[in-house]
């Protein structure tokens, strides 16, 4: 009601515009709506005036418009009123469910795994070193053979420091609900190998006080060589056997229907789950709230249809069907919501572009103020009053004319969220640091990127929940259907598998590529 | 045009078109032109039914000419020219048969569709079609 009101005061019509003025008027009303509702970073200066979605409609009158960081540089003044929409909310208590006190079940697998390891790594010398130091004068000398199996120990003890290193000592990427199976699996193996070869050893050397160290040490080494084995077998089944491809996943995010298909080997649910998001992270451009329906404004045409009622209370025949047959008029009845909603994405694609040529060219012409200043170039210069910056004053320096431009342009693909004026700033100072031309430090801004864009690094790490029907422990089988959820959107895996390749062979022999003119002659007699 | 079968007689039903050659200056000529043969293109045809049909077809007729007059169609298939078959010729042995300098008269035998849809519908049921 309000904007209604407020519209009417303004009769400036623009001979720029070229839609419609009923258009327009939709289109302000809409746009002031959703603007009341946009949230505003902490450091800015919001001034939020009731004329403002009206002459922004207007490209000439623009320009001179006050504006909030666009046009205080670096100055941040006392006041700010902003208002905490729906999505400050969200965001809110994302900061703080993610700012719980570090989780001590993400290190527990990990450190158990340790533990067992390094247990297992010094089983063969405690079964080397005991003997030596409990009955060393009883034992039988041994000669060359041992020491050939003193080198194959340490040769092969080394081997499964280094590879033992390199596989499983890396920090986990995610901590999954139920336990994964194979590493499981392979813990209670060599538990079980250590406990059985400590146990032969306490009760047939310990015990007996067994003289014949020959027979100790190649008992050690038969150990190692179980344990090497074991690497083997572990390596085979968490790393090797999910390489060959034999699923398609098809992950599609709820709310705005971006879909990848992401090929994967045997590998269970929750695997396959932490697999998808690790793609996502990279391969999904970031979430946008505010990028998601229809505008009301086009929506709600809809619902105005007419309602019929009958206050004749006699129900005849003749007055149901005649009640009915309205009923099927009003739902045949020509509905343009589809016109509008061509116009505003007609009249929003105009703008995103306008709005675009305008930042390329306020970019590039801030970026025509700075140059390099080289070391070798002082010498020659005759004491020109130039100063000499650091990559963060240029950026401070060349970012005021650019200011306004760029946030016109994100306000209008609502990417406002996602780049305050630091971050800005930040990623100015970084491009000019690395030479880069005004198109690659507008790279970031043209088009929406990866979520892992726009991750602040924090060691909490995201939470997400894996919803599904089958056991997260299963593996992946044809038609099987997982979804992750996160607060506000979820993803959707579904599972096909690749079909089987029957290859045939087909031999041509180069000499056999040969061609003829196609004629066509027609002759008149 | 019904469709060939190679090595299988050929059934058609044709008409009988007497064409008198016209003198132009050094020339005689038939006032029509041919297309097609079996070194060429059947699929190109653009008057042929079955488009693996390499017979020789009228292209065109000058309006006014000696087939013109003679009743000769676009579109027609020659079978026989002078007694002579014309369903398995290149194009530049058919052009030679239609241009004999000896000859005045061309005696031809097309078929067209149309001949066979009004031999059917005029006797009936009973018109042996292979």
């Amino acid at each position: 009601m309000d904007n209604e009101s407020q519209y009417s005061g303004y009769s400036y019509k623009s001979s720029h515009s070229r839609s419609s003025r009923k258009h327009r008027d939709r289109r302000d009303r809409h746009r002031s709506k959703s603007r009341d509702g946009s949230s505003r970073g902490d450091k800015s200066v919001t001034i939020q005036t009731p004329g403002e979605p009206l002459l922004d409609a207007e490209s000439t009158r623009g320009d001179e418009r006050d504006d909030n960081w666009g046009e205080t540089t670096t100055v941040v003044t006392g006041t700010s009123e902003h208002s905490i929409s729906n999505e400050d909310l969200t965001r809110i208590t994302k900061d703080l469910e993610e700012s719980t006190p570090l989780e001590c079940k993400r290190f527990v697998g990990p450190a158990l795994g340790g533990c067992l390891s390094f247990f297992a790594l010094l089983t063969p010398l405690a079964f080397l070193i005991l003997p030596q130091v409990l009955w060393r004068d009883a034992l039988d000398p041994c000669g060359t053979p041992c020491e050939g199996l003193y080198v194959s120990l340490a040769f092969k003890l080394l081997v499964l420091l280094i590879s033992s290193w390199a596989l499983f000592l890396r920090p986990p990427r995610a901590t999954l609900p139920r336990f994964f199976v194979f590493r499981c699996l392979l813990m209670v193996l060599v538990f079980l190998f250590v406990a059985s070869y400590w146990l032969f050893y306490g009760v047939r050397v310990l015990e007996p006080r067994e003289r014949d160290y020959r027979g100790i040490v190649e008992y050690a080494a038969s150990l190692v060589d179980a344990l090497l084995f074991i690497q083997y077998l572990a390596l085979v089944l968490l790393e090797v056997r999910h390489l060959q491809p034999a699923f398609c996943l098809k992950v599609v995010r709820s709310t705005d229907g971006a879909s990848k298909f992401y090929n994967v080997g045997h590998l269970s649910i929750q695997r396959a789950a932490v697999w998808v998001l690790d793609r996502y992270y990279s391969d999904f451009s970031v979430f946008n709230p505010a990028l998601l329906n229809l505008p009301k404004s086009i929506l709600s045409k809809k619902m105005t249809g007419f309602k019929v009622y009958s206050l004749d209370e006699s129900t005849t025949n003749n007055s149901s069907g005649q009640s009915r047959a309205m009923i099927a008029a009003a739902a045949r009845r020509r509905d343009n919501s589809h016109n509008e909603f061509y116009y505003e994405e007609a009249e929003m694609d105009r703008r995103v572009r306008k709005r675009k040529a305008r930042l390329v060219v306020a970019v590039e012409e801030a970026f025509t103020h700075i140059k390099r200043f080289h070391e070798d170039e002082a010498a020659s210069y005759l004491k020109l009053p130039r100063e000499v910056m650091d990559p963060r004053e240029a950026a401070q320096a060349i970012f005021a004319p650019m200011a306004r431009a760029m946030q016109k342009y994100l306000r209008t693909t609502r990417q406002q969220a996602f780049h305050s004026m630091e971050s800005i700033l930040t990623h100015l100072q970084f491009c000019i640091t690395h030479n880069m031309t005004p198109k690659a430090f507008l790279e970031r801004y043209l088009s929406p990127g990866p979520t892992v864009q726009y991750q602040q690094q924090n060691g909490r790490g995201r939470q997400w929940t894996l919803v599904s029907e089958e056991p997260v422990t299963s593996a992946l089988r044809q038609g099987l259907i997982f979804s992750l959820r996160r607060l506000d959107f979820s993803l959707v895996v579904t599972v096909m598998p690749l079909p089987f390749l029957r290859l045939g062979e087909e031999f041509i022999d180069p000499k056999s590529h040969k061609f003829v003119m196609r004629l066509q002659s027609e002759t008149s007699v | 045009m019904s469709n060939f079968m190679p090595g299988q007689p050929l059934v058609a039903v044709v008409q009988r078109i007497e064409i008198k050659k016209l003198r132009q200056g050094e020339n005689l000529i038939l006032g029509f032109s041919i297309g097609g043969g079996i070194d060429q293109d059947p699929g190109q045809n653009p008057f042929s039914d079955d488009k693996a049909d390499k017979g020789i077809y009228v292209t065109r007729i000058t309006p006014g000419g000696p087939a013109d007059a003679a009743n000769l169609r676009m579109g027609d298939k020659i079978m026989q020219v002078n007694g002579y078959d014309m369903t398995m010729m290149t194009h530049d042995q058919a052009r030679k048969r239609l241009t004999q300098k000896k000859e005045d008269v061309v005696r031809l035998l097309v078929t067209r569709k149309s001949l066979e849809e009004a031999v059917k519908t005029s006797m009936g049921g009973c018109y042996p079609r292979q």
